[in-house]
C-alpha cells in the first residue's frame, strides 16, 4: 500500500490490498523526492487550479508527462457546518446543511429531513403533497446538478459553450426554484414535517412550459458532447475504474454504475415515494469518464420523467382543493406562513390576525416552536438517499433535547475522490482532469 | 451551550447502578419514546449520555419557574428483545454463525443488539471488530460490499465509553442495511482500522481521527484532513469550543451562537 509518506513508489505486492492512501505533510514528500534526487516531479495541481472544481489539491508525482501517483488534498473549504447544527434547533439545522453541496442543496435537506422525521417517528405522517414537492424539487435539481457537471467539465477541456449550454439549461431549473422557494439557491424550503410553503398557484403549469426547454439545453449540451469527437477522443477509456475498485472504494452514484451495479437508493430503498414512480437506472459497463457523461444524459432524462409524472399528481390534487404540505401536529409543524409584506417579507398577515387575535394556542405554540424548537426522543437514525453524486448519508442523534447532538453527512464526492488514484495513475496529468470532472466533485459538500 | 458544560460529573449512580434505579431508567424511556428497555446481568450498561437539571434553561439562584429540582436521565435505546423484525433476526443469527465457526462466541464480539426507529444497530467490541467486518463482507449470506464511512460521536457523560463510532454498511447484493457501532473510552481512544477491508474507510477514518481524536489501529496514514495537519485538539468533541463573537445590530448585542441561551 502507497500509505506513507516517505515518498517511495507504491509496491503492489500480490495479495496486499491495493488502495490509494493519500494525504500526509505534503512537504516531507517533497523533501524526500527530492533526497531521491530521480527524475520524478512532484507537482502540486491547486487548490486553485481552474479544472479541480474548487479548491481541491492534487498532488501529482509525474514521469514526464505520465501520473506515477496522485495524493487528493481536501479541507480548504471546511467550515464547521456540522459543529454549528449542533447549537441551532433542529429547523434551523436545514439552513445550514443546505449550503454543503450547494449545487444539489436539496439532497442534503431531504435527507435531513428524512432523518429528523424517523427519529420523530412521523415518517408516515408527512403529507402527500409535501412529499411530492419534495421529489419535484429533488428531481429538477438533480439535473441542474448534472448540466453542471457536464457544463464544467466541458469548460475544463475547453469548451466554454459547453458550460454555457448547461449553464443556460440550469437557469431555466432556478427560475423554477426561485418561484417555489423564493431563492436560486441555500432555500432552506424542506423542513422536519413538511415543506415550508405550499406551490405558488400557476406552478405546475410554469414548470410544463419550461420542460421543453431543459430537453433542448440537454439535447444540445448531449450532441456538443457525446458526439464531438474531440470530447470522445479525450473522455473514452480515460479515468477507468473497474467494478472491483469502485465497490472496493465504496464509490456510489454514477462512479458506480459505469462499472455496472445499477445500485441506485431510490430502487433499492425507496424513500418519498419513489417505488410509485415510472423510471429506468442507466448502467454502462465501459466504467471510463465518458461512460459516466452518457449516464448522467441518461439519467437527466429519467429525472424529467419522474418529473412529467409529479406534475400529473400535483395537478391531480390541485383539482381536488387545498392539500396541508406540512403535518398536522402542532408542537412539530413550523408555524410560519410566509408572504410578500410590505417590506417584501414577513409572515401572512392573516397568520398574525390568527395567533394575536383569535387563538392564544396558536400564539403559545408559534412562540414555542420559534425560540426553543421541538424536542426530538433520544436515539440516531441513518438516513440514505439518491444524490446526483452518490449515495448521501445522514447520522443523526438526538439526546432528546431542541438541538441535534450530532448531524454527519457522508457526503459521496467526499468518498468518491478516493477513487482518483486508481482512475488516473498510470495515465497522462491531461487525463487527471477528465477524471476529476468525471466524479464530479463539489468542495462544499466534502468539506462541510 | 450551558447544558452540555455545567453538569460535567455524570450522577452518581451511574457506576453502581443498582436494579432499582435500571428499572427507573427504563420506565422513563418507555414513557418518552416508547421503547423496549432490558438490561440482563452483566451486560454492557445503557448509555446515558446527559442528565437534565432544571427546564427551559434556567439554572442558579434566578430560577423562579420552579421547576429547579426536575432531573432526568437521558440514554440512547437499549438492548432489544427477539423477534427484532424485518431482517435483522437472520442478519444476527448469521453473524452468530460465521463467529462461531472462527471460534468467537457471539456475546464476546458484540455487545447489544439495539433495534431502534426501523433500524438496527449492533454495538460490537472493538477487539473483534475487523473479525466481524470481514465476516459481514465475506459471508455469501451476508456479503455487506459497502461500507458507508465512519461516523464518529462524542459522549462526554457516557463514562468509559466516550467516543463512539458508527459504521453504515450496505449489501448491495441482498438489499440490506445496518450500523455497526463501536464505544471506547476517551482515556483509551483505539479502534481497529477497517481500512483493509473497507478500503473506502480510509478518508472517513482520517476525518474521525481529526475530528474527534479516534486513533484507528493500523491505519495506513492516519492524518488529518479537514483541518490544517498543526491543528491543535478535535473540534468536534463536545468539549471544544464553537467560537464565534458577538454581533451589534441596531443597538443590541446578540451573543455568538454557543453564548446563547440554551433550552434544556
Amino acid at each position: 500500500m502507497s500509505a506513507t509518506a516517505t515518498g517511495a513508489a507504491p509496491d503492489f505486492a500480490e495479495g496486499a490490498a491495493e488502495y490509494s492512501a493519500t494525504g500526509g505533510d505534503w512537504d516531507e514528500i517533497v523533501e524526500a523526492a527530492q533526497r531521491a534526487g530521480d527524475e520524478r516531479i512532484v507537482v502540486n495541481m491547486g487548490p486553485q487550479h481552474p479544472s479541480t472544481h474548487g479548491v481541491l489539491r492534487l498532488v501529482l508525482e509525474i514521469e514526464g508527462e505520465t501520473v506515477t501517483e496522485i495524493r487528493g488534498g481536501v479541507g480548504f473549504l471546511h467550515t464547521g457546518i456540522e459543529k454549528n447544527m449542533e447549537f441551532r434547533t433542529w429547523t434551523q439545522g436545514v439552513t445550514f446543511c443546505t449550503r454543503m453541496d450547494y449545487v444539489a442543496p436539496f439532497f442534503q435537506e431531504v435527507a435531513y429531513c428524512l432523518g429528523v422525521e424517523k427519529l420523530l417517528g412521523i415518517t408516515d405522517d408527512v403529507p402527500e403533497r409535501a412529499t411530492l414537492i419534495r421529489v419535484l424539487l429533488m428531481e429538477l435539481n438533480r439535473i441542474s446538478s448534472h448540466l453542471i457537471a457536464i457544463g464544467t467539465g466541458g469548460n475544463e477541456l475547453g469548451a466554454t459553450t459547453m458550460m454555457t449550454v448547461g449553464f443556460r439549461g440550469r437557469e431555466e431549473i432556478l427560475r423554477i426554484f426561485e418561484a417555489i422557494t423564493g431563492l436560486r439557491m441555500n432555500h432552506a424550503f424542506i423542513r422536519p414535517g413538511g415543506v415550508a410553503q405550499d406551490l405558488p398557484g400557476g406552478l405546475p403549469a410554469m414548470v410544463r412550459e419550461k420542460i421543453p426547454e431543459i430537453h433542448r439545453s440537454i439535447a444540445e449540451l448531449e450532441k456538443l458532447s457525446l458526439r464531438n469527437p474531440i470530447f470522445i477522443g479525450r473522455s473514452k477509456d480515460v479515468g477507468v475504474l473497474p467494478l472491483a475498485g469502485a465497490v472496493a472504494l465504496g464509490t456510489t452514484g454514477p462512479l458506480l454504475r459505469s462499472a455496472g451495479v445499477p445500485f441506485d437508493v431510490r430502487r433499492a430503498e425507496p424513500y418519498c415515494g419513489y417505488e410509485t414512480y415510472d423510471f429506468e437506472v442507466p448502467t454502462s459497463t465501459d466504467e471510463d469518464s465518458y461512460s459516466r457523461t452518457v449516464l448522467r444524459f441518461a439519467e437527466m432524462r429519467e429525472s424529467l420523467k419522474i418529473v412529467q409524472q409529479v406534475l400529473d399528481r400535483l395537478e391531480a390534487q390541485d383539482r381536488q382543493g387545498k392539500h396541508p404540505v406540512m403535518v398536522a401536529d402542532k408542537k412539530i409543524a413550523w408555524p410560519a406562513q410566509l408572504s410578500i409584506g410590505s417590506d417584501g417579507q414577513g409572515n401572512s398577515m392573516d397568520h398574525i390576525r390568527h395567533i394575536m387575535g383569535s387563538s392564544m394556542e396558536a400564539l403559545i405554540h408559534h412562540f414555542k416552536l420559534v425560540t426553543e424548537g421541538f424536542r426530538v426522543p433520544a436515539g440516531q437514525s441513518y438516513t440514505q438517499v439518491e444524490h446526483p453524486k452518490g449515495t448521501l448519508g445522514v447520522h443523526l442523534v438526538s439526546d432528546g433535547g431542541t438541538r441535534p447532538y450530532r448531524a454527519h453527512f457522508r457526503d459521496p464526492s467526499f468518498n468518491n475522490l478516493q477513487a482518483l488514484g486508481m482512475m488516473c495513475e498510470g495515465g497522462s496529468i491531461a487525463d487527471v482532469v477528465i477524471a476529476v470532472a468525471s466524479i464530479d466533485p463539489v468542495m462544499g459538500g466534502v468539506d462541510r | 451551550m450551558s447544558d452540555s458544560t455545567e453538569s460535567g460529573k455524570p450522577d452518581s449512580g451511574t457506576t453502581g447502578k443498582d436494579a432499582e434505579q435500571v428499572r427507573h431508567v427504563a420506565h422513563e424511556a418507555q414513557e418518552a419514546g416508547g421503547q423496549q428497555v432490558v438490561q440482563p446481568e452483566g451486560r454492557t450498561p445503557l448509555d446515558v449520555i446527559k442528565v437534565r437539571k432544571g427546564m427551559f434553561g434556567v439554572t442558579g439562584p434566578g430560577d423562579t419557574s420552579g421547576f429547579g429540582g426536575l432531573q432526568r436521565t437521558v440514554f440512547m435505546p437499549g438492548q432489544s428483545e427477539r423477534p427484532y423484525g424485518s431482517y435483522f433476526d437472520e442478519i444476527v443469527d448469521i453473524l452468530a454463525e460465521v463467529l462461531a465457526e472462527a471460534g468467537v462466541a457471539f456475546d464476546d464480539a458484540v455487545e447489544k443488539v439495539v433495534v431502534y426507529r426501523g433500524q438496527l444497530t449492533l454495538y460490537i467490541n472493538r477487539d473483534h471488530l475487523q473479525l466481524v467486518a470481514k465476516s459481514l463482507r465475506d459471508d455469501q449470506d451476508l456479503r455487506f460490499e459497502i461500507c458507508l464511512g465512519v461516523s464518529g460521536v462524542h459522549y462526554p457523560q457516557d463514562t468509559g465509553r466516550e467516543l463512539h463510532a458508527v459504521y453504515p454498511l450496505y449489501s448491495i447484493t441482498h438489499n440490506r442495511t445496518f450500523q455497526l457501532e463501536v464505544a471506547v473510552p476517551e482515556g483509551d481512544p483505539h479502534i481497529p482500522t477497517l481500512t483493509g477491508i473497507y478500503p473506502a474507510n480510509d478518508w472517513h477514518e482520517r476525518e474521525a481521527w481529526d475530528f474527534f481524536g479516534i486513533i484507528f489501529d493500523g491505519h495506513p496514514h492516519l492524518a488529518r484532513i479537514q483541518m490544517p495537519d498543526d491543528w491543535p485538539g478535535h473540534p468536534q468533541r463536545k468539549d471544544y469550543p464553537l467560537g464565534g463573537i458577538e454581533v451589534e445590530y441596531k443597538g443590541a448585542t446578540i451573543p455568538a451562537p454557543d453564548e446563547r441561551r440554551a433550552y434544556n
